[in-house]
């Protein structure tokens, strides 16, 4: 399987201004299709909200971007370069880096430990672990994330804790791209704060675009720079945060839940 | 990973600042439990010894006996728990260990007597089928996706019909050409317990210390994770059924040389059921994410002792199964419990 279109001609990009384009993603499971004909563009040090119901295609998207799985056609080109991802590792490797919905993190390792997941640092063949401590109790403290010890196991921590380490760990190997699926998922308000400031904080700083997936949209319209709309394994609304709102979304939203009902009810 | 284990129970609560009265106390007590996890096997196994020397005396301590406890039960049991402690970890386990400790040394055997090979390349290829079975072990578990309960179930029966076959199940001389090299793995009486310790300690570093021994707790913690964070799971699942049938291997080779013969019964179900009693008595739940090396040993020396002992002060031998049972009980209760009360913990 590649990432290119057979008819997909290599014209030049605009690489400036915008860090990554999707263009024409398809990905089929078998006979299911779980996304058609996806384009999608970043901007340098943008926030894009994804957004949409369940099963729309969101993290498809997501797990194709950062490299987990290749979509079955279509193309991504990264900084004016059309590139193909063989792995996460790869991926990681060319500055594009994911925090899952299910976080990715181990809960009977410790915060430093998870840190470093699969990137530890190594005096072959022992894992250093008192670099390793001091670096993430460093970094957690730059990202203004506070965690009671970087030796608790994960499983202590609380939700937005939990959040909080596994988005300062995507942040900690310097990425161009971060792709966060669902960062508010399961969250209270104040643990969500958690989130929502460390997001600002990145964003301030620039040196990072992100595109944040959604299910409850109202909490990230506010990070968002712009915001896409996936409904059915396409994009149907690409607009900037200012000139859409809350209602407008979930109108739409409403709106194809309808037309979809009425459709089934019809070949019933 | 003994000591996040211990670290986890022994700072469950703290970030919320600990709960209510009882659960307090609660905490304290499974606070204390589990940073001993090892020790409170490691205190089982000292009574035993102590009781046994107390009420024995020199029929106890004679080097005979603590060569048979050590070099006969104990050894064995703790070299294959190490690949199981492993295995379980990555919540996988292996059933089949036991029947390459009895094939080994019959494939060395025949490659000598039968196909004119040199001795070490004999014994490099006996130590190489404990790998193999360990690899095809894998490829059902891990590329096909049989349960490893399942797999090797089958691949034990086979290695068991394997043995009885070639072997009309004949017990065999060690071949002159390797008997030189037996010096170096075990005649010497102790040589078999030696060689346990420094393993274990090999593989407690490996398991804590470096990234094959994070990354099979993280398969076993989080499988998907450690899949999102690009881990190579099967890698890891694949090197641990491997590491285990080489383990298997070696212990068929130690005891060949020790009892000094080749038999079609060495090894078998027994050994393979007591490694695994012995890491699961030790603090490994099959729960995946958690378990101890060192704890395995201990756990090993407690069914050693046992294994002695008993006979010695006239119990039935018979009752030791009752009570290994028993054992294998209570310790899983206490691991589920202590994981279900870490959980509590958190919330």
């Amino acid at each position: 399987m590649t990432a290119t279109t057979p008819g997909g001609q290599a014209r030049p990009v605009s690489s400036d201004g915008e860090v990554l384009r999707c263009e024409h993603i398809t990905k089929n499971y078998g006979v299911v299709t779980a996304l058609t004909d996806v384009n999608l563009r970043l901007g340098r040090g943008e926030v894009l909200g994804l957004i949409g119901d369940n099963g729309a295609g969101k993290s498809t998207l997501l797990k194709i971007l950062c490299g987990f799985q290749p979509p079955t056609s279509g193309r991504i080109i990264l900084e004016g370069q059309p590139i193909v991802l063989k792995s996460v590792d790869h991926a990681r490797s060319l500055g594009i880096d994911a925090v899952y919905q299910d976080l990715a993190l181990v809960n009977q390792l410790t915060v430093f430990q998870n840190m470093f997941l699969n990137r530890e640092k190594v005096r072959w063949p022992l894992v250093r672990n008192q670099v390793m401590r001091k670096e993430a109790r460093e970094h957690l403290d730059e990202m203004g994330v506070h965690i009671p010890s970087v030796n608790v196991p994960v499983a202590q921590l609380s939700g937005g804790q939990r959040q909080a380490v596994a988005v300062a760990r995507s942040v900690f190997s310097d990425p161009k791209i971060l792709l966060l699926d669902e960062p508010l998922a399961a969250m209270g308000v104040k643990e969500g704060a958690i989130i929502l400031d460390l997001i600002t904080r990145l964003k301030r700083e620039g040196n990072v675009s992100i595109i944040i997936i959604a299910h409850n949209y109202a909490h990230v319209l506010e990070v968002c720079d712009r915001i896409n709309l996936i409904q059915g394994g396409q994009i149907t609304l690409d607009k900037r945060t200012d000139e859409t709102s809350a209602e407008e979304l979930t109108d739409l939203v409403v709106a194809e839940y309808r037309r979809a009902l009425e459709e089934r009810q019809r070949s019933a | 990973m003994s000591d996040t284990a211990e670290r986890s129970i022994g700072k469950a609560g703290a970030p919320q600042g600990g709960a209510a009265g009882t659960g307090d106390t609660l905490m304290r007590v499974v606070r204390v439990l589990g940073r001993q996890r090892e020790a409170t096997v490691f205190i089982i196994a000292a009574a035993l010894f102590l009781y046994f020397l107390i009420d024995q005396g020199s029929s106890f301590t004679a080097k005979s006996n603590q060569v048979t406890i050590w070099s006969d039960n104990v050894a064995p049991y703790a070299i294959i728990a190490l690949g199981e402690v492993f295995l379980l970890i990555c919540g996988e386990i292996d059933l089949s260990v036991g029947f390459v400790v009895g094939f080994a040394p019959y494939l060395m055997h025949y490659l000598i007597d039968f196909y004119a090979f040199p001795g070490l390349l004999a014994i490099f290829f006996a130590l190489l089928v404990g790998v193999v079975v360990g690899a095809v072990n894998g490829f059902f578990t891990v590329t096909v996706r049989v349960p490893s309960f399942i797999t090797t179930l089958g691949t034990g029966f086979i290695l068991l019909g394997l043995i009885n076959t070639t072997s009309h199940d004949q017990p065999a001389p060690i071949p002159a050409s390797v008997l030189g090299i037996g010096k170096w793995i075990s005649n010497y009486a102790w040589a078999p317990i030696i060689w346990a310790v420094v393993l274990t300690v090999l593989f407690h570093i490996v398991l804590t210390r470096t990234r094959w021994g994070l990354h099979t707790v993280s398969v076993g913690g989080n499988l998907l994770g450690a899949r999102e964070a690009g881990i190579r799971v099967n890698r890891i699942k694949y090197g641990n059924f491997m590491i285990t049938g080489l383990l298997g291997s070696l212990v068929g080779l130690q005891q060949m040389y020790y009892t000094n013969n080749i038999t079609p019964t060495a090894g078998s179900y027994q050994w393979m059921f007591y490694a695994v009693t012995a890491a699961v008595i030790g603090g490994t739940a099959m729960l995946g994410g958690t378990g101890t090396i060192i704890g395995a040993f201990f756990g090993a020396v407690v069914l050693g002792i046992l294994s002695d002992g008993f006979p010695l002060i006239g119990v039935s031998a018979d009752l030791l199964s009752i009570i290994f049972g028993g054992a294998i009980l209570v310790s899983m209760v206490a691991n589920v419990q202590l994981t279900r009360l870490r959980e509590r913990g958190q919330s």
